[in-house]
């Protein structure tokens, strides 16, 4: 039972993430690249997806912390707290080049997979490919890093 | 005018979806985080079905809204293929992207997701900074 909850959960959080997506303007790689062209024609308005997503987060955090568990899990999966490292740092500094380079990240480039666009495919592909070639490239770390984790 | 509200909903929204798979299902809205563990093979079915329902997100905006959300990609499919390339190794090594560091891990008030937006934002505004220098 808790099981089909589970994915019915996902599938109705995935669904919401991309109608919140679609509405917000994130879609679009050229307003995105707006967004991070601040010495340029500086476009501000993908500040207040961040802002209204993280106010709202903010709530839920706060609510997480009156639970036992999740409705329909025994325990919540969170991310380890790790200290900051190398690799969460040069990690992160190699996303943020390609997220200029495109304007795309993983949340949107999969959600506008449905426009069936053919650069949007070509995106999520050597996406998949980046993410393998990484597992199976560098090393776990000794530390147990948040394999369940955030993001 | 740009549009401040619907950014400001729609990220209400991903915030709200944020919530509901953290208190019902205990997991964090990572998008890299979700696909890279299916590539793994892991949880296939509560993974798929996010993807599945991520892809969907927009076909409920074209019912509702009654067009396509604009999506205007201008960079070359070379380019194109690098990004996706870095992003997605990037992403792996930094143990998140946008929504699971940017939003859950900014809820959360994380030092390591405060570290990881502050990053890849400077990176992404760097990079958008000499591409347009480079070729205005």
């Amino acid at each position: 039972m808790n099981r089909m909850m589970q994915i019915l959960t996902a599938l109705v959080s995935g669904a919401v993430f991309g109608l919140g997506l679609s509405l917000s303007g994130m879609l679009d790689p050229t307003r995105v690249r707006g967004f991070l062209d601040v010495g340029g024609g500086w476009d501000p308005s993908l500040a207040f997806v961040l802002g209204g997503a993280v106010m709202v987060a903010f709530a839920g955090m706060a609510m997480r912390r009156r639970l036992q568990h999740p409705a329909f899990d025994d325990s919540f999966n969170l991310p380890a707290t790790t200290p900051i490292d190398t690799r969460l740092i040069l990690g992160s500094a190699i996303f943020g080049v390609g997220w200029g380079m495109a304007g795309l990240c993983p949340g949107p480039a999969l959600a506008s997979l449905s426009l069936g666009l053919a650069p949007v495919v070509l995106f999520v592909g050597t996406m998949l490919a980046g993410m393998v070639v990484h597992d199976r490239l560098v090393p776990k770390p000794m530390t147990p890093t948040p394999v369940v984790g955030a993001s | 005018m740009t549009p401040y509200w619907p950014s400001l909903l729609g990220g209400m929204l991903i915030g709200l979806s944020a919530t509901m798979l953290l208190l019902l299902n205990g997991r964090v809205a990572g998008i890299s985080g979700i696909l890279g563990r299916l590539a793994q093979g892991a949880q296939i079915p509560t993974n798929a079905a996010f993807v599945i329902g991520l892809i969907l997100g927009p076909l409920f905006y074209r019912l509702l809204a009654g067009n396509w959300p604009d999506v205007t990609i201008t960079a070359s499919l070379p380019v194109i293929a690098l990004a996706g390339l870095l992003v997605g190794f990037g992403t792996r090594m930094g143990s998140g992207c946008t929504s699971g560091h940017g939003i859950v891990g900014l809820a959360r008030l994380s030092p390591r997701s405060i570290a990881a937006v502050l990053t890849f934002l400077s990176a992404g505004v760097t990079t958008v900074t000499l591409m347009r220098l480079v070729s205005p």
